[in-house]
């Protein structure tokens, strides 16, 4: 029994354990050889996107409860495995370019999808928290890595301590949900809210306080305010992997707790999630358009797309579309990884060794210089937009669809109207980089390169063809509680 | 693939074989890229002609229809779905004759960037046909934003001096259109479990109100790319700022998009809302006719005088269309291929005489027809042609629109022909003080003394036009009867619906 959960939850021992034997294997490496340590968290990573791709399909319950195995589950981990070898290859040549290469770059990374792929099966309130401060603080050290640099240093005490604050609200809330209904299980509340005759007022609070923690992770407004700063001071190929990573990680939770386990409560928490969304949507947007600095554009774009993907969350709170809202975040927040790890990929590219470079306006003259990188861009741009054929418009698509369905028509008025202010900041680049002159420097690492090549490619192709995607956001399923 | 089965793919996707050898040559062989462009697109002209000759004109049902599985998504199929029928066939045949020649137009007036030039004229050219032979909504939709990308980099990068504010405008002001138009797309496919434009049509059993609702949502992405009244504003700065091949394709099919959506989406899907629109639509487009040749008249650009007039001369096609008779829908869809013809030849003519002078200040000219008599004889028919003479294009088209319109039960009463038809005078008004000014008089200007007549290949790019304007002019049946069972059948179904209003 315990050996069949532990062989379910093989990909997640194989990142986790890897990482701790790896933390050990690393002080036999050379300091000027750490590409064995970036080459040997790849494989493990690998290694674990196998066995979760062999996975995939199968639902069950394990160790009691605690954890679950589902579609759902898998089509995360695959996403968290696959974004984290492309942060690797991303982070290897300019952790070297920083001079800031340290063999626990990796170790830590792998910790934090360790943290990610925990939280996708999460089937009780403590092991999301848990979850949530493996996934967390490997993140908050990672920030500071590039120390003793200010700005590195303030963005990761600014994470920790406003990541600490939204602990300290989920842990609050997960006591309150506790104490009317005594259990911490996905299951058990569902019972006891199934059981009682309405969701008792403490439980409600509780469920809010739960949101607000979550809610700070997936960087949706009014918990935004860490995300630019975080963004901007983190060392860029942290930047890139939070963005996606953490994101994902945070709506795996959100997902599941509040459509599994919660949906008895769908009457309050959808009203709530509406304008967490149409707000976040907005907010994101508009802000991006003052932006100057890249990072900071992105950060701003960041919080736009949790807001497209929080639309998911009022359409599920409608009985009958949960299933299809479930697919399209997860089919968005597949094809915004793609897209977003593509983009960073330029940014690292464009970032010279003493972290310059950052404005857009550095990327004049890019079309002519580096054509293809720019044509890149230019594409990730449109995906985010939300213009065909890309990924991106196939994943608002499916997103609006659901909105619809749920008659939240404004709901999808707002996402389509912030779209198109959208468009004005993200054509700014793309009129940067073909239509001003200039001459950029940029760097030409073939790791690097091959990241942003293999994103457009995803971009295009999933645009064009997105079949294959949307079959396996058709598996993933949420296990019935 | 066998040919003759897929012959839309392939008209569709001819030019992408271009893009593709066009990438591939290094740059700075300028000619021969300028030459595999011009194969591409006369390779999707030839296959072009041979479809319209494999085309039953008296069939109104769509033709040579491509219909497969694309990807299913939340349970509903999207189709690959093309076809072809006569309210199309011409506007195909049109786009797939214009490309060459702007492409021969752009010979001497771009030189930089030659290669991103061609590869983005192409896939244009792909979503230009893809729009007129889609007949799924999703796949339409993204033929009909994928166009934006292109025109964008083609004003953004070529354009004029302020070519990134155009381009920029260009790019919000219609992607604010189609937005809305996403949305009712989602809704159809959610109501109706399909994105096939047919079947909706069959099955679909829209109640009036909602109707309203949906017919306006598509309706405020066709009218921005028309454009009419008030939602013309981004055309002016787009058409000056844009390279003489942009915009020729912008006025000559571009603009097409939008009045084809009407007839081919807004009146057959939703013909009640069509029906008690119609008088709105009428009213909003003689307001474009008569605002548009006001605003022509006033003009000192020569650009900008036509990219007005375009404002008008598409006013006259809405109100052909909307007129929901078949001469009116009829009328319209001729004359959207004769402002095509006529106002694509404009913008080359405009062209012309910006690469000599530099300039497009009508004040800088005056006399030009004694230094270039051939030049001057050229724009003397397109100009009367653009403004409606008897015996060229743009008459007939503007005969049997008004024709249309004047005795339209939809639009109910024949005070917009009547304006209409005032719009006609005002065209004459206005292209022929154009001419005046650019042509007749001494020539006064030192500049103007030495210039050059056409060459020859400016010639071959303006002949074909000229060939078409005379054609339609003098005998237009083979046109109309191209489309006549198409737009009987587009009639009958709005027959029922008038019924249902009443």
């Amino acid at each position: 029994m315990l050996l069949e959960d532990l062989l379910s939850i093989l990909p997640l021992v194989i990142v986790a354990g890897w990482a701790t034997i790896l933390v050990i294997i690393d002080l036999f490496i050379p300091k000027e050889r750490k590409g064995i340590t970036a080459a040997l968290a790849a494989l493990g990573l690998v290694a674990a996107a196998v066995a979760a791709i062999l996975q995939f399909g199968q639902s069950k319950t394990l160790f009691g409860g605690m954890l679950l195995l589902d579609g759902f589950a898998s089509f995360l981990q695959i996403l968290f495995l696959g974004a984290g070898l492309l942060a690797i290859a991303q982070a290897f040549d300019y952790l070297r370019r920083r001079e800031i290469e340290r063999g626990e770059y990796y170790t830590l990374l792998m910790f934090s999808i360790s943290g990610m792929m925990l939280m996708s099966m999460a089937g009780d309130l403590i092991v999301i928290f848990i979850a949530l401060e493996l996934l967390s603080i490997p993140l908050y050290i990672l920030s500071g890595f590039a120390r003793p640099q200010p700005v590195s240093e303030e963005a990761a005490l600014k994470y920790f301590i406003l990541g600490a604050f939204a602990s300290g609200f989920m842990v609050y809330g997960i006591a309150l949900i506790f104490g009317t209904t005594a259990t911490t299980s996905l299951a058990g509340i569902l019972n006891a809210f199934a059981a009682s005759p309405g969701v008792p007022a403490l439980a409600m609070v509780g469920g809010a306080l739960v949101l607000v923690g979550l809610g700070f992770k997936v960087a949706a407004v009014p918990f935004h305010m860490w995300t630019p700063d975080v963004y901007v001071g983190a060392p860029t190929s942290v930047t890139a992997f939070m963005s996606v990573g953490a994101k994902a990680g945070g709506f795996a939770a959100l997902l599941r707790m509040l459509i599994a386990a919660f949906p008895d409560a769908a009457a309050a928490w959808g009203p709530v999630t509406m304008w967490i969304a149409a707000l976040t949507m907005t907010w994101g947007n508009v802000a991006a358009i003052a932006q100057s600095n890249i990072k900071r554009m992105l950060a701003y774009s960041s919080i736009a797309h949790a807001g497209y993907i929080f639309m998911a969350l009022p359409s599920a709170a409608v009985a009958g579309v949960a299933p299809e809202a479930v697919r399209g975040a997860l089919f968005y927040l597949m094809a915004y990884a793609i897209t977003n790890l593509g983009a960073w990929g330029v940014v690292l590219a464009m970032e010279k060794a003493e972290g310059a470079g950052l404005e857009i306006d550095d990327y004049a003259g890019l079309g002519k210089r580096r054509p293809i990188m720019a044509l890149a861009m230019a594409l990730f741009m449109l995906s985010f937009t939300g213009v065909p054929p890309t990924v991106g418009f196939i994943g608002k698509f499916y997103l609006f669809r659901a909105a619809i369905d749920a008659n939240l028509i404004w709901l999808a008025l707002v996402g389509v109207i912030t779209s198109l202010i959208s468009a004005y900041y993200y054509l700014r680049v793309v009129v940067v980089m073909y239509m001003r002159p200039g001459e950029p420097e940029t760097q030409n690492e073939p790791l690097l390169n091959s990241t942003v090549w293999l994103a457009a490619i995803g971009t295009f192709v999933f645009g064009v063809l997105p079949s294959p995607l949307l079959a396996l956001a058709h598996m993933a399923e949420l296990i019935r509680l | 693939m066998d040919f003759s089965n897929a012959l839309l793919t392939w008209v569709t996707f001819a030019p992408l074989v271009g893009v593709l050898v066009i990438l591939l040559i290094p740059n700075g062989r300028e000619s021969v890229i300028r030459w595999l462009a011009m194969a591409a697109s006369l390779a999707a002209f030839a296959i072009s002609l041979f479809l319209l000759a494999q085309f039953d004109s008296t069939n109104p049902a769509l033709q040579m229809v491509e219909r497969r599985a694309w990807f299913s998504l939340a349970g509903v199929e999207i189709e690959y779905f093309l076809g072809v029928d006569g309210l199309s066939v011409l506007l195909v045949l049109l786009t797939t004759f214009l490309t060459p020649i702007a492409i021969l137009s752009t010979w001497m007036a771009v030189e930089e960037r030659v290669k991103e030039f061609m590869v983005f004229f192409l896939l244009l050219e792909i979503g230009m046909v893809g729009v007129f032979l889609a007949q799924d909504l999703f796949l339409f939709y993204i033929f009909w934003e994928f166009t934006l990308v292109p025109m964008y980099f083609l004003i953004g990068i070529w354009g004029g001096p302020r070519r990134v504010y155009a381009a920029i405008k260009f790019f919000l002001y219609t992607m604010a259109g189609s937005i809305l138009m996403l949305l009712a797309i989602l809704w159809l496919g959610i109501q109706f479990e399909s994105f096939a434009v047919p079947d909706l049509i069959a099955t679909a059993n829209i109640p009036g109100n909602i109707q309203t609702w949906l017919f306006l949502a598509f309706a405020a992405a066709f009218a921005i790319k028309v454009p009419m009244w008030p939602l013309h504003s981004w055309l002016p700065d787009a058409h000056v700022e844009a390279p003489t091949a942009g915009s020729v394709i912008l006025a000559g099919v571009l603009l097409k998009m939008g009045t084809y959506g009407f007839v081919r989406f807004n009146i057959p899907l939703f013909p009640q809302a069509a029906v008690q629109l119609a008088p709105y639509m009428a009213l909003l487009a003689v307001i474009g006719i008569l605002y548009g040749a006001a605003v022509s008249y006033a003009q000192k650009d020569v650009k900008k005088l036509v990219a007005y007039s375009s404002v008008s001369h598409l006013g006259f096609v809405v109100l052909g269309l909307f007129a929901l008779n078949p001469q009116g829908i009829q009328g319209g869809i001729l004359q959207m291929v004769n402002h095509g013809l006529s106002t694509g030849a404009l913008f080359i003519i405009v062209g012309m005489i910006y690469e000599r002078r530099h300039t497009r200040e009508m004040d800088a000219f005056g006399g030009l027809w004694k230094v270039m008599p051939i030049y001057g004889a050229m724009t003397l028919i397109v100009t009367l042609s653009s403004m409606g003479l008897p015996g060229l294009n743009g008459f007939v088209g503007e005969f049997t629109i008004l024709l249309g319109s004047f005795g339209s039960e939809a639009i109910g009463s024949s005070i917009y022909a009547g304006l209409a038809a005032a719009g006609v005078i005002l065209a004459a008004i206005y292209m022929l003080f154009m001419f005046q000014k650019l042509f007749l008089g001494p020539v006064d200007k030192e500049e103007n003394k030495n210039l050059q007549d056409l060459n020859l290949r400016e010639i071959v790019t303006l002949v074909p036009l000229l060939v078409f304007i005379f054609w339609i002019g003098l005998y237009p049946k083979p046109f109309f009867s191209l489309m006549a069972p198409s737009v009987e059948k587009l009639v009958s179904v709005l027959g029922t619906a008038s019924m249902a209003v009443r």
